[in-house]
């Protein structure tokens, strides 16, 4: 290779990794901060700060939500199987939200570790499949004919 | 492999190349695209929570992988014009940066159109959010940056160290989610091990994944012979190419 083409050659390639190590510590620096979410069990240990706004997310626990009878008021809990954060939330749900699937919860934690959410947004995970697909993992899937007692309820 | 870099870098041999590649690719391409989404839309069957809404991840994944591919071509053609100083990798990093950009925006406002049933919300300035909006910016940069000097060698090395520099950000898009707790899923497609996308599902995605590469391939080299056509305006052998094809 001709020497001066090398010579650029490796300016080019000093540039491009002198850029990523700045934007490698940059990143390293800021690693809590690019997170979306705080983990149930940071918040039981206290790193997220109180009376500021956070999020908090993880999984619904299977029967814990709440629904008030008067108004849009929901309470459920959300765990990442380490700890356990109870979250309160006054408003429209999105479609996604269920018990057993992911939420990130966005809200200000209360003195008794209450967070009271101002935004509830769902986060689904990487599996797609079709209805049948899904039911057929669960072994619910209705044999053809026996749709219609499922239907009224009675097995 | 030094004689097919030196063709490429010869105008008249990649005007001729341009022609027969398109002739081929470019039907090929629509076809591609038009069979992709007559499967995603109407054959593939509904995800058992999102329903029909989830299908419009076979346009968002697949604009969202040329993209990042894309940049990679931009930045290695930056390389090649910053390095052995041929033309025709200037005009090929400048043809590739609006067809990035465009993909881009794509991958972009199909997300917020996809987050908003979803997630419940349009934008969150999640980590592969915001990497993708920095995409954007390198991509409009790259342009930008083209436009503002008299000197279009000055330009162009300007191009390519920008180009360069925001190589970074690609792997960053890519292992965002892993590496930060962020609102976007993991990867479905896996290279190793069992994808997480049901393989009725998972088939017509890799088609239209297939179909974008090979229009992006088809648009870049439409833009690479309009700017070769626009730069040999006055050559013998283009009039020559255009009276005797």
């Amino acid at each position: 290779m001709h020497p001066k083409r090398q010579q650029r050659l490796i300016i080019a390639l000093v540039i491009v990794l002198l850029s990523s190590a700045t934007v490698g510590l940059v990143a390293y620096a800021l690693r809590g901060n690019i997170n979306l979410f705080y983990p149930p069990s940071e918040v039981v240990a206290g790193k997220a700060p109180l009376g500021r706004n956070i999020r908090v997310g993880g999984m619904v626990v299977d029967g814990s939500i709440k629904r008030s009878t008067t108004d849009l008021t929901t309470t459920f809990i959300v765990t990442d199987y380490a700890a356990e954060v109870t979250i309160t939330y006054t408003g429209i749900l999105p479609d996604l939200f269920a018990e057993g699937e992911g939420v990130v919860a966005a809200g200000v934690l209360d003195t008794a570790g209450i967070l009271v959410a101002s935004e509830v947004l769902a986060k689904h995970d990487e599996n797609y499949m079709p209805p049948e697909v899904a039911a057929a993992l669960e072994g619910k899937q209705p044999r053809t004919g026996t749709a219609k007692i499922y239907r009224n309820g009675e097995v | 492999m030094w004689s097919v870099i030196h063709k490429m870098g010869s105008p008249p041999w990649f005007y001729r190349f341009a022609g027969v590649f398109l002739r081929w690719c470019l039907p090929l391409a629509l076809a591609g695209l038009l069979v992709g989404a007559l499967w995603g839309l109407f054959i593939a069957p509904p995800d058992f929570r999102q329903g029909n809404s989830y299908r419009i991840i076979f346009i968002h994944v697949p604009a969202a992988v040329v993209a990042l591919a894309g940049y990679y071509l931009m930045a290695f053609a930056g390389l090649v014009s910053l390095v052995w100083k041929i033309k025709m990798a200037d005009t090929a990093m400048r043809a590739v940066a609006p067809v990035g950009g465009a993909l881009t925006f794509i991958a972009l406002a199909t997300g917020a159109i996809w987050g908003k049933p979803t997630w419940g919300a349009w934008w969150v300035w999640d980590a592969r959010v915001t990497s993708m909006l920095i995409l954007l910016f390198l991509y409009l940069g790259v342009i930008a940056l083209f436009e503002a000097y008299e000197n279009k060698a000055v330009a162009a090395r300007a191009c390519a160290v920008l180009a360069l520099v925001g190589t970074v950000n690609i792997p960053i898009i890519y292992k965002s989610v892993d590496w930060w707790y962020s609102l976007h899923q993991p990867a479905s497609i896996k290279f190793t091990g069992e994808s997480a996308i049901d393989s009725s599902m998972l088939y017509p995605l890799l088609l239209n994944i297939g179909a974008f590469y090979l229009t992006f391939a088809c648009v870049v080299v439409l833009n690479m012979r309009a700017a070769l056509m626009n730069i040999h305006r006055q050559s013998a052998w283009l009039t020559q190419e255009l009276t005797h094809p």
